[in-house]
């Protein structure tokens, strides 16, 4: 958690009109590095100023045990857009909390732990294990397309996704973020679900199933045959989905899918999402992050606005 | 560890071979930084397609002249967008990137196709006290282009053909026992197709030479945050290619 030296230097931000609180959180701007794009945060230091450049950062993919992820190739490039199927590769929650989270927390910038689990009470464990001093909250990953029992299959139903919910909630008193899969029917029937369940926030969306072939083996490019889709070919899809919950839900939004600019994360502020995350931009650029918050505060500062919060669901129709 | 984001000048791009081209840029920041094995992760356009950058291994630098120079091969739509670029062009370009070779006393430098371009940048860069003795691994002799850039460096080039056009008949394993007998080797040291490299680390180790190797694999992001390019480590440990490689001592990847 921030500690009280530390809300010292978050009233220091580059751009006081990009600060913003997010589910209780303080964050210097409405920027979260996104989950599975961003390593443990710690990669990214050479190029960004953690402590001042980035909102809050969702660390990569969390589960209880151990994974190595999936064999064979794990990423493709198609038309404007990556597929991955990296399959969760991470440490386990306890090498994290012992190894990574002390030099991680030395930054001044909000973790959010993102968690997977096979089955619910695993769920409850990361819950637990990761309710420590330095993160700030949870990103609840319940859509990973990558996985078999990766959590999408939580996610993909309105009774399961709120039942990983109320299993995280009862196991910590920190804020509870819902990641929603746009591989569904009808995401704003999950996205009420979990609101009832007691989810504090929204995250969405998470990668599209897709897939690539080579016509020369004739066979798919990834190892693992399908992978989420992410980058710009994404965003008009994220974006309706976005309008759609924000529509429909009171708690707050993490809007993302193919954000490369600042235009883009204003147009995902104004179809409802109060904050913003970005993943695959920082893949192409790994400084991203502060440039896009550099041309979201032009946008206040051109629009003459007091606050780039103003502009959230200001969609005009 | 981090690399830098540059805007480099383009001083020449050129093609070499059937699809095969050498570009010098000015880079001052990455060429002054820059170790041998190292890459960089260049940005061919900067709109949305292709999206992701290519990972390219240094082929040479010059931290006086504050120039990096890169051999690619024309592979997709992202390689076939570098060959339009004209002098004074630029290219986005975020390096030095990964893990360096180690050189030392009496190297065997084994390279085949574009995995020679990190051989080449060893020979250009011995220190006094080291030599280094090239093997070669080409289709047939109309790859022999790739000799003719050793030719500025004090290095011996050895050259095995897959159909005997060239050199000896063979891949380059075949090569590597008698000149091992009639050198004392300290390392061997090798970039390539992956097959390649796994015979030359086998026969590396039967002939009792330690080896290194730079691994190619597909990248998303090239800076350790995506594990696109993750693999498995001796004793079960897991390396990201782009960040903990791309050279590796022989026996942690290939077992």
């Amino acid at each position: 958690m921030v500690t009280p030296d530390k809300d010292m230097n978050n009233t220091s931000t580059a751009y006081p009109k990009l600060a913003v609180e997010f589910c209780g959180i303080p964050m210097k701007n409405p920027i979260v590095a996104a989950s599975g794009t961003f390593g443990f945060g710690l990669e990214y230091a050479g190029y960004l100023d953690l402590s001042h450049d980035v909102g809050a950062i969702s660390v990569k993919g969390l589960t209880p045990e151990p994974r190595h992820g999936n064999k064979g190739t794990r990423i493709a490039e198609t038309a404007s857009g990556v597929l991955n199927c990296i399959g969760l590769e991470n440490p386990g929650a306890e090498t994290f909390v012992r190894d990574t989270l002390p030099v991680l927390k030395t930054y001044d910038v909000p973790i959010l732990a993102n968690i997977s689990s096979a089955d619910v009470d695993g769920y409850g464990y990361m819950a637990e294990t990761l309710s420590v001093d330095g993160i700030a909250g949870f990103e609840v990953n319940i859509s990973c397309p990558n996985v078999k029992n990766g959590g999408m299959a939580f996610g993909v139903q309105a009774e399961s996704a709120a039942e990983v919910c109320r299993m995280v909630k009862a196991h910590t008193d920190l804020p509870v973020i819902m990641k929603l899969s746009p591989n569904v029917t009808n995401i704003v029937e999950i996205a009420k679900a979990v609101e009832d369940a007691g989810a504090d926030g929204i995250s969405m969306i998470n990668t599209l199933l897709g897939m690539a072939i080579d016509v020369r083996t004739r066979r798919p490019i990834l190892g693992n045959l399908y992978g989420g889709l992410s980058g710009p070919a994404v965003k008009p899809v994220a974006l309706r989905l976005v309008h759609q919950v924000a529509q429909a839900v009171s708690i707050p939004i993490m809007g993302m899918g193919g954000i490369m600019t600042g235009t883009d994360a204003v147009e995902f502020m104004l179809a409802g999402a109060d904050i913003v995350s970005v993943g695959t931009a920082t893949m192409v650029d790994p400084t991203a992050i502060a440039r896009i918050a550099k041309e979201m505060n032009e946008y206040a500062e051109a629009e003459k606005l007091t606050h780039i919060s103003d502009i959230v669901g200001g969609l005009r129709i | 560890m981090s690399g830098y984001v540059e805007a480099a000048r383009v001083l020449r791009n050129e093609q070499i071979g059937a699809d095969v081209w050498i570009m010098e840029l000015y880079a001052p920041k990455q060429a002054k930084e820059a170790q041998v094995g190292q890459f960089c992760n260049v940005r061919v356009t900067d709109g949305t397609a292709p999206l992701l950058r290519r990972p390219i291994s240094y082929a040479g630098f010059d931290s006086e002249k504050g120039t990096i120079t890169l051999l690619y091969r024309v592979v997709g739509r992202g390689t076939e967008l570098m060959t339009r670029l004209e002098k004074d062009d630029t290219l986005d370009c975020l390096g030095p990137l990964g893990s360096r070779f180690e050189t030392s006393r009496h190297m065997l430098l084994v390279g085949g196709g574009v995995g020679i371009a990190p051989m080449l940048c060893i020979a250009s860069k011995l220190k006094d006290g080291e030599e280094a003795q090239v093997l070669l691994g080409f289709r047939s002799k109309s790859e022999s282009f790739w000799a003719d850039l050793f030719k500025p460096y004090p290095v011996k080039v050895h050259i095995t053909t897959d159909d005997g056009s060239l050199g000896t008949k063979g891949f380059p394993t075949a090569l590597m026992p008698t000149l091992a007998a009639d050198n004392d080797f300290s390392a061997v040291l090798t970039c390539g197709p992956t097959p390649m490299m796994k015979g030359v680390a086998a026969e590396a180790a039967t002939l009792g030479i330690p080896c290194q190797v730079s691994l190619e694999e597909r990248m998303g992001c090239g800076t350790g945050g995506c594990l696109g390019c993750g693999c498995d480590g001796a004793g079960g440990k897991r390396y990201k290619v782009c960040q903990d490689g791309p050279v590796f001592p022989a026996e942690e990847v290939f077992f």
